[in-house]
């Protein structure tokens, strides 16, 4: 309480300073008046008096001094001061303090630009949801394959009902609808959640309702849905009186019961969802036919929540014991069957897992490019401080601590770092949405991957920022403090070339910068190459073929329906001219809906004990390897007679006919699909299926009229894009009006989304690196034309001795390459080993590669000899005369 | 930054102050200098400057106040007082430091019998 009490006083004799300094003045006086009439008194002669009464007081200043102290806060007075000092010193200095900030800026902007993807997109992905920090993500393990499977129904209730560390199971399953805006169709991202999905994220709608328990039962049972906040205001224009309103969804009337929060974008990093359903609607939304009842329907995407204070390895070791459990209950779905726990921000299901490796990279080099701006704040603060030695010798010499003065420094570089911060974060502000336009759109759908800008981003950018005031501040601290009184002051106006030591602290810096700037370099080298190692792979299919897709679900299509319909949109395209073939496919490759998997058995392939041998596979239409350009080694494609009356048939890729016929050829064999058997009828060339640097795979095809229709249209044709999105609009209109067509583009465009992620990488480094290398440039200008200020008397010198303009020329680039080369040294050196880092980005290139390694160099030397050339020209034009006579 | 001297002499400074005012009622700098002296009979040569920093602590611990008036030969001057938690404080390190100087003097008693 006294502190406090004292603390208060103070504060307010802080701000009542000057009036608190007369009084005490007043009251000194007054002290002495007394004692001098006392000593009168006593007969004393006045001066006498006068001494005698000073004698007995003690130091008037020291008491004034103290009182002064004790009556304020000296701390934040001083600070205040050093404050004030600093910002005139400063103004005084516009070009310098400019330069300052923009580096500092720059470096503390991207830094909390990544904070804030970082943020928004991995650690709190969800806006709205409560205690994300103990949420993790669940998908399934399979013995023996690698990445990550869905969980199936039955198991998850299992897992919710016998587990008893967790708060929460949370079914998300990711699904779409097409909704008919006017002439326009619309893919609005959904998500199939089971009935807790609101109360247990702790969402709660702004209208209506969320799920209710019951929801979750019962086939189809319950077509009711939560709209999300933009749909309510744009699709029902922020009708109060929505609830109970109908929706049409994949052609059933679905109730709304809710309208979810303004802000709450679901829970799948990457899209803003715009539609719940509850799990019992599986069926509409969930291609594949109903799973609730199947434990080996595996398409369960989901999240869990710990209770508090349960460790992530104790969560782990309970879901683990019960997953072995259920296999050894249920050894026909379940055998090899297990469950992995993911931090969120590893989330293996969402785009969280696939931007993680970028963000990272992206941190690493915004922390590069803080450490160069800072090597170039600290070289500039020194430039400054020899400036300001006679002002330091000075102040040192009337008395100021040497920790006074650093005190002041310090001060100095928080104001720089401070308004840095503000336009750094001004930038993070401007840059938190703009990692997502890095992104094309996928399946029509534009991503959606705000950064997050809150306490902890600030909080973290707040920290960099003193990070950088110590880290620039250092080395001019240091020198400074080594200030020699005598010899300052005696050297002070002298002529000679001053400050050796602090040629080589710059110089040393200009070396760290020119090394982190070609590590950047090489980097964006690295990565560029990869990228074009990537697109230079061929898919295996040609890339000049268009594809789209209709979406029967969302038109209530039955299979029948689905059948004619195709048949005979075919038939009309082949007939127009310039189109040369067009067939269905399921999932067209490259995009992101996933492949089914079958149990598959060969005769005569022998399967380990505990592993259930699964193959991914497609369905395709009639002609659709000879749309895609996919070659035949043997055997012919799917024709119409492959119907339903006719026996079974696959086509298997060239890896699987070689895995499990070893050198048989297979056409004309049998194997089984999910217990059923099927005829090989021919075997494909291999082609990719999800990505140019996917691992090769086995995989076979269905002919679609014996498993799944699917509505991926591909198109071979000479025409032009525009012609023939034209020609499918408009003969899908003629059979069906009420059809919605997906965009057509071509397969290259297609394969191009899916290289995304490596293009954002590589511009990020490629945008970073140009900053890095804008601020060594000017590290290096900043050195060397300091250097050329310092010798003008040795040019001068060498001038008069006979020394010609090229020469001097030639030795001030010498040296700038010098520092350079000393620079990429220490640069490849560091690279060598950070580019390990990156190894796992790259594809079909060295992290060691030599090219990228001497295209930095090239790139480093050419733009330190433009740093260079100014400072170099001016050396040679220095007058003798006029620089011998200063 | 502080004055750095023994917490001992600026409590037995405080203690001095706070009894003055008590005993005195309200005085000003001067005559609570001159009247430690008196009483320690001259025995104690006060460094009159000292007190003022002291006052200053003791006003903002709330245990004595001040106010401006005017003196016995008509000049502005800043008289204290004591406060009621200053004359509750003053007990209560009165009794202390009774019993510490007696613990003191007992520890010397023994120490210079036993010598």
């Amino acid at each position: 309480m006294t502190g406090l009490r004292v603390l208060w006083r103070r504060l307010v004799g802080l701000l009542r300073q000057r009036h608190l300094e007369q009084d005490v003045e007043d009251e000194l006086d007054f002290h002495l008046h007394m004692e001098i009439g006392e000593n009168l008194r006593r007969g004393m002669s006045p001066e006498e008096a006068r001494r005698a009464a000073l004698r007995r007081f003690g130091g008037v200043a020291q008491v004034r001094e103290s009182c002064r102290e004790a009556g304020g806060l000296p701390m934040i007075e001083t600070l205040w001061q050093d404050v004030r000092f600093g910002l005139r010193v400063l103004r005084r200095n516009p070009g310098f303090s400019a330069l300052a900030i923009f580096c500092l800026t720059l470096g503390i902007g991207a830094n909390a630009s990544v904070f804030s993807w970082m943020e928004g997109i991995l650690l709190r992905p969800f806006p709205l949801v409560e205690h994300q920090e103990r949420m993790m993500a669940v998908a399934g393990t399979e013995r023996g394959a690698p990445g990550h499977a869905d969980v199936s129904w039955p198991d998850f209730q299992d897992f919710q009902k016998n587990c008893t560390l967790f708060d929460a199971f949370i079914v998300d399953r990711i699904t779409g609808t097409t909704l008919s805006i006017g002439e326009r169709a619309e893919r609005a991202p959904m998500s199939v959640v089971s009935a807790n999905y609101f109360d247990a994220l702790g969402v709660r709608p702004i209208l209506g309702r969320g799920f209710e328990p019951g929801e979750d039962v019962g086939r189809n049972a319950h077509p009711v849905t939560v709209i999300s906040y933009r749909m309510w205001k744009e699709r029902f224009r922020g009708d109060p009186q929505v609830i109970g309103k109908t929706q049409m969804l994949n052609g059933m009337p679905h109730t709304i019961v809710g309208v979810a929060p303004e802000g709450f974008y679901g829970t799948f990093v990457g899209w803003s969802i715009e539609l719940w359903v509850p799990l019992s609607m599986q069926e509409m939304f969930d291609p594949g036919g109903y799973k609730l009842e199947d434990r080996g329907a595996r398409w369960i995407e989901g999240f869990v929540r710990l209770k508090p204070g349960v460790t992530p390895r104790q969560a782990q070791a309970e879901i683990s014991a019960m997953a072995s459990r259920l296999e050894g209950a249920y050894p026909a779905s379940n055998r090899g069957r297990g469950i992995q726990l993911y931090p969120l921000w590893k989330t293996p299901f969402n785009n969280a897992g696939t931007l993680l490796p970028t963000l990272s990279i992206a941190l690493g080099v915004a922390v590069l490019v803080l450490l160069i701006a800072c090597a170039n704040v600290s070289n500039l603060v020194l430039v400054r401080a020899f400036g300001r030695r006679h002002e330091m010798t000075v102040r040192m010499a009337i008395g100021s601590g040497r920790g006074r003065l650093l005190q002041q420094l310090l001060t100095e570089g928080m104001i720089l770092s401070s308004l840095a911060a503000a336009g750094g974060f001004l930038l993070a502000y401007w840059c938190r949405n703009l990692f997502v336009l890095l992104l094309p759109p996928r399946g029509g759908v534009a991503m959606f991957l705000p950064g997050g800008l809150d306490w902890r981003v600030f909080a973290l950018s707040a920290g960099v920022c003193v990070v950088s005031t110590v880290l620039f501040g250092l080395v001019p601290a240091v020198e400074t403090s080594n200030i020699d009184l005598a010899g300052a002051l005696r050297a002070e106006s002298g002529g000679v070339v001053g400050g050796g030591r602090h040629a080589w602290a710059r110089s040393g810096l200009v070396l760290v910068q020119v090394a982190l700037s070609f590590v950047l370099l090489a980097g964006a080298g690295l990565l560029f190459q990869s990228l074009r190692s990537v697109e230079r792979t061929s898919p295996g299919f040609s890339t000049n073929v268009f594809t789209t897709y209709t979406d029967f679900a969302a038109a209530g299509y039955k299979p029948e329906r689905i059948k004619s319909f195709e048949d005979e949109l075919i038939d009309r395209l082949q007939a127009v001219r310039g189109v040369e073939t067009a067939a269905f496919v399921r999932i067209v490759p490259f995009s992101y809906r996933s492949y089914s998997s079958a149990a598959i058995a060969v005769e005569g392939y022998e399967t380990p004990a505990d592993q259930q041998l699964t193959v991914d596979y497609d369905e395709v239409g009639p002609g659709y390897f000879a749309a895609m350009e996919i070659p035949l080694v043997s055997g012919r494609e799917f024709t119409r007679l492959d119907n339903e009356s006719a026996p079974p048939a696959a086509i298997l890729n060239e890896l699987m006919a070689t895995e499990y016929w070893r050198g048989r050829d297979p056409v004309g064999q049998r194997f089984q699909v999910n217990g059923r058997w099927v005829q090989v009828v021919g075997v494909a060339r291999m082609s990719k299926i999800r990505n140019l640097t996917e691992v090769p795979r086995p995989f076979f095809y269905l002919p679609m009229r014996q498993s799944s229709m699917g509505s991926g249209l591909q198109v071979r044709t000479a025409l032009g894009a525009d012609r023939i999105a034209g020609i499918l609009r408009r003969e899908v209109r003629k059979l069906d009006p009420n059809l919605a067509l997906g965009e057509v583009i071509t397969m290259r465009e297609q394969v191009e989304r899916t290289t995304a992620f490596q293009r954002v990488a590589v511009s990020m480094l490629a945008v970073f690196g140009s900053l890095a290398l804008v601020l060594a440039a000017i590290g290096l200008y900043g050195v060397m034309s300091y250097r050329v200020s310092q010798g003008r008397r040795e040019m001068a010198l060498r001038m008069a001795l006979g020394a010609k303009t090229s020469d001097l020329l030639q030795r001030v680039i010498s040296q700038g390459l010098v520092l350079t080369a000393g620079g990429i040294a220490l640069g490849a050196a560091a690279g060598l080993a950070l580019t390990r880092l990156i190894v796992g980005l790259l594809y079909k290139v060295s992290a060691h590669d030599p090219l990228a390694f001497a295209v930095a160099a090239l790139i480093m030397t050419a733009v330190s000899l433009a740093a260079c050339l100014a400072p170099a020209w001016r050396a040679a034009r220095t007058d003798p005369a006029e620089a011998l006579r200063q | 930054m502080g004055n750095d001297k023994p917490d001992v002499l600026h409590g037995s400074l405080a203690l001095m102050v706070l009894r003055t005012l008590e005993t005195l009622g309200p005085q000003h700098g001067w005559g609570i200098a001159r009247r430690i002296e008196q009483t320690s009979g001259d025995l104690l040569e006060l460094n009159q400057g000292t007190l003022y920093p002291a006052l200053l602590r003791l006003e903002q611990m709330g245990w004595i106040g001040s106010k401006w008036g005017t003196s016995e030969n008509n000049r502005r001057a800043k008289y204290y007082s004591i406060t009621r938690a200053g004359k509750k404080q003053l007990a209560a390190e009165a009794e202390n430091w009774e019993q510490i100087s007696d613990i003191i003097g007992r520890f010397l008693r023994r120490t210079r019998e036993s010598s």
